[in-house]
């Protein structure tokens, strides 16, 4: 439009669709997950012309969201969407809400009516950077040819850099015509975002000196350590070495840390082990990095480690003394906070100390095997199927995704992760239906690798179409969905805090998962015998298809450990209680 | 510009130890409430605001007055200041919030540096004739108050100053017959040579 008419005549001008397909190449994006529709057929038509950017057709528009969660955390780049506008932007709402909460990069197009109808409440017309606002890191509302490069460039450094997020660029129709100059990524400077990497030498001193003196330390390690990628991992891995230190982690950071070395903990927060909340609770110096102090990780605030010191490393100012006050705020990334620590440490030639009393109370809470079952040989127990997919799948390159719930819980729980990238999970948001799509996602990003979704059978429901997108695409994710009929985290809050009335969480009519692969072109599996279970899946795993596998295990099983609201570290239930041990407080929370 | 305290449901470290509080800590204590006056620099990209807004109320944080204009059209930014209050702990966030929006370039802390200098200008129309009429206008002239239109039974008086002589002022007007009254919110700037922006 406006700037169409001078760029015209320039050797590089392009359309505003070439200028999203060229800037998309330049940032190095090889894969997209879209949905077309009339504000965005320009930009198809580019798509149509090239081969350097693969699109992947979604089912919903739910489902490109998520693929893209799953393909930035398995690889540490940004995932990217393109969809339409009106309802292909509004069903993208849920994965950008959750890709903010699990600050993961993902940049979003959007297509809107054209400019001179913005306003008018045209046919799929939606306030996208209004909806979006709220949700996503940053937007932008494209009006002129000539900015959408360098808007393209700016979205990808906003997503990626800082704590990473979602970004939206909606672009009206007459700008996707519309011909312009084409900039690169190198000429992009922002005048108002810099993201401050590098950490206060003082505060690192600081830090080393309470390290130094810690009787009874833990390191507690986040997704922020995942997002900033293999390197913070090395660091977080150096640095435990050196210092001997018990390391815990929350849902979003496993794998940072690998779950065989003798100092790991296990996961902290509700459904944690008793030996890491208790070292959280009873810890005379905490080091946490990459972590939030989310609630679902400090139970009871005002008895949270109340006898510790605090160090807290995050790229993101805002979450330093949010929820809790620490003594030591480091903003940084990640990486190199770590790494300046464990520099600190080296040069004041510190030694490994022993923290012999500390060990020997951690060991004493390790012994009460606070994630052990009870085993049963006549039904299936969800955590057992999951040991057992864990076994067999060991020496595998292997991927594994989560829906919301129980099962959630139980594979964070019992499958173990050695390496960073490996463990994709909807921690912030909580999204039922995020682990389908987002196996696929991984799994387009990790052709020969083994991906599975470790699901529910109500939460897979909701992203269930997406197996004819998998189908599609040749992309042979595993659906291990433990199937108890029930959605199992809501009946194990009902039974415990609301007398045990089941409210309208039994699931009802479940379809025929095995007919319904079959019915998709994948190939479907049901097993509901212990004795089985090994060889269907060691069946999955050699199916070369997408596979759903209908495991039905123990309906009645209780997630535990568990902090229930309203409770503190060391007020962890360890097995099942009755409605009573629920403070009236602690009900009326989520 | 400290308030009476208030109570409010407290964000972090409620130190009541028998309160069965919760995982989002919903204990009640009653805690010092402040004012406190941030200017923000901020890229004038059209949004912008509706992002500083938005993030008030998204996080329910208290707005009681707010201006916005550009200040530097070659620079493209524009001056916010916004005049909120919580706990200490509330208003380091609104801070840190506010500085995470991708557009906000700088906050200054108005209240709390050395230098800060806050004004308003209210509009105030007062009706009334005789004893009335005469008074407000010997009290419009000590707040130095100037006359912008006047009818034989009413004035409109331009004031300008911090809001706590406006405040006044308006109270002295009201039992004189104030009609009407229209407030600008406060502006900020610091003292000295040095300029942001
Ligand atoms: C989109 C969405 N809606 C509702 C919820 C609330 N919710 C949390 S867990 C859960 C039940 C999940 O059931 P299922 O997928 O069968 O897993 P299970 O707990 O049985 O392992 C529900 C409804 C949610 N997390 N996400």
């Amino acid at each position: 439009m406006d700037g169409s008419t001078k760029a015209d005549t320039t050797a590089t001008s392009l359309t505003g669709a070439e200028i999203v397909l060229r800037a998309l190449v330049d940032q190095g994006v090889d894969t997209i997950f879209g949905y077309p529709g009339g504000a965005v057929l320009p930009i198809y038509d580019a798509i149509h012309a090239q081969d350097a950017v693969r699109h992947i057709l979604v089912r919903h528009e739910q489902g490109a969201g998520h693929m893209a969660e799953g393909y930035a955390r398995s690889t540490g780049k940004c995932g990217v969407v393109l969809v339409t506008s009106g309802p292909g932007a509004t069903n993208m709402v849920t994965p950008i809400a959750d890709a903010l909460m699990d600050s993961i990069p993902m940049v979003v197009i959007t297509g809107q009516v054209p400019t001179h109808l913005i306003g008018s409440d045209a046919f799929q017309e939606c306030d996208t950077v209004g909806i979006t606002r709220a949700c996503a890191k940053h937007n932008y509302l494209v009006k002129d040819v000539t900015q959408l490069a360098r808007i393209m460039h700016e979205a990808f450094y906003v997503a990626t850099t800082g704590r990473p997020g979602p970004v939206v660029v909606d672009i009206p129709k007459n700008v996707q015509f519309a011909k312009g100059a084409y900039v690169g990524p190198d000429a992009i400077q922002h005048r108002t975002y810099s993201p401050r990497t590098e950490p206060n030498d003082r505060r690192i001193e600081e830090a080393v000196d309470l390290l130094a003196r810690a009787e009874r330390p833990v390191i507690y390690s986040g997704g922020g350590v995942i997002n900033s990628g293999p390197a913070a991992s090395a660091a977080l891995r150096a640095l435990a070495k050196a210092t001997g230190f018990p390391v815990t982690s929350t849902l979003m950071g496993l794998g940072a840390f690998p779950a065989s070395d003798p100092q790991w903990l296990g996961m902290l927060g509700m459904h944690g082990s008793f030996e890491a909340n208790n070292a959280m609770h009873d810890c005379d110096v905490m080091l946490c990095v990459g972590a939030r102090f989310d609630d679902r990780v400090t139970g009871r605030l005002d008895a949270f480690s109340p006898a510790s010191k605090k160090i807290h490393i995050d790229i993101d100012p805002s979450s330093i003394n949010k929820n809790v006050r620490v003594d030591v705020p480091i903003v940084a990334d990640c990486a190199r906070a770590l790494e300046a620590l464990g520099a600190a440490w080296a040069r004041r030639r510190l030694r490994r100390p022993s923290l012999k009393v500390w060990w020997s109370e951690i060991d004493a809470w390790r012994a009460r095997r606070s994630f052990a079952f009870p085993p049963s040989t006549k039904v299936i127990k969800p955590q057992y199927a999951i040991e057992r997919l864990y076994q067999l799948t060991r020496d595998r390159d292997v991927y594994i995704t989560t829906e919301v719930g129980q099962h959630q819980m139980w594979a964070a729980q019992h499958f173990h992760f050695e390496a960073p990238n490996r463990w994709m999970t909807s921690g912030g948001l909580g999204t039922m239906g995020y682990g389908l799509p987002a196996a696929i996602g991984v799994q387009a990003a990790h052709r020969d690798a083994l991906v599975i979704d470790i699901a529910g059978d109500a939460s897979v429901q909701m992203t269930m179409q997406e197996m004819s997108t998998a189908v599609q695409y040749g992309l042979p994710v595993k659906i291990f969905i433990l199937n108890n009929q029930w959605m199992g985290m809501v009946r194990q809050w009902q039974q415990l805090l609301h007398g045990e009335r089941y409210s309208q969480s039994y699931s009802e009519s479940l379809p025929d998962f095995v007919k319904l692969a079959e019915a998709y072109g994948g190939h479907g599996i049901m097993c509901d015998d212990p004795a089985k279970l090994d060889d269907a899946i060691r069946e999955m795993v050699a199916t070369p298809k997408p596979v759903l596998f209908d495991c039905r295990v123990e309906q009645a099983e209780n997630c535990f450990p568990m902090i229930p609201s309203g409770a503190a570290h060391n007020e962890m239930i360890l097995g099942d209680i009755s409605g009573d041990e629920v403070s009236d407080a602690g009900r009326v929370l989520v | 510009m400290t308030r009476a305290p208030r109570t409010r449901a407290r964000p972090a470290r409620a130190a009541v130890k028998d309160d069965p509080a919760s995982a989002y800590d919903m204990t009640e204590v009653a805690e010092e409430i402040e004012s406190r006056t941030l200017a923000c620099i901020v890229d004038n990209e059209p949004g912008v605001l509706a992002r500083v807004v938005g993030l008030f109320s998204a996080r329910g944080y208290n707005i009681e007055s707010l201006t916005v204009a550009e200040t530097d059209r070659n620079a493209h930014s524009s001056r916010i200041t916004i005049v909120t209050s919580g706990t200490d702990h509330v208003l380091e966030q609104i801070e840190q919030q506010l500085l995470r929006l991708v557009p906000v370039a700088r906050v200054i802390d108005v209240t709390n540096s050395t230098g800060g200098i806050e004004r308003e200008l209210a509009l105030v129309k007062v009706a009334g004739v005789g004893e009335k009429r005469v008074e407000a206008l010997r009290l419009s002239e000590i707040f130095r108050a100037r006359v912008i239109d006047t009818t034989n039974e009413s004035f409109i008086f331009e004031v300008t100053g911090a809001s706590q002589k406006i405040d006044q002022f308006i109270e002295l007007m009201r039992p004189l017959g104030l009609v009407e009254l229209s407030r600008t919110g406060v502006l900020s700037i610091q003292r000295g040579k040095e300029g942001v922006g």
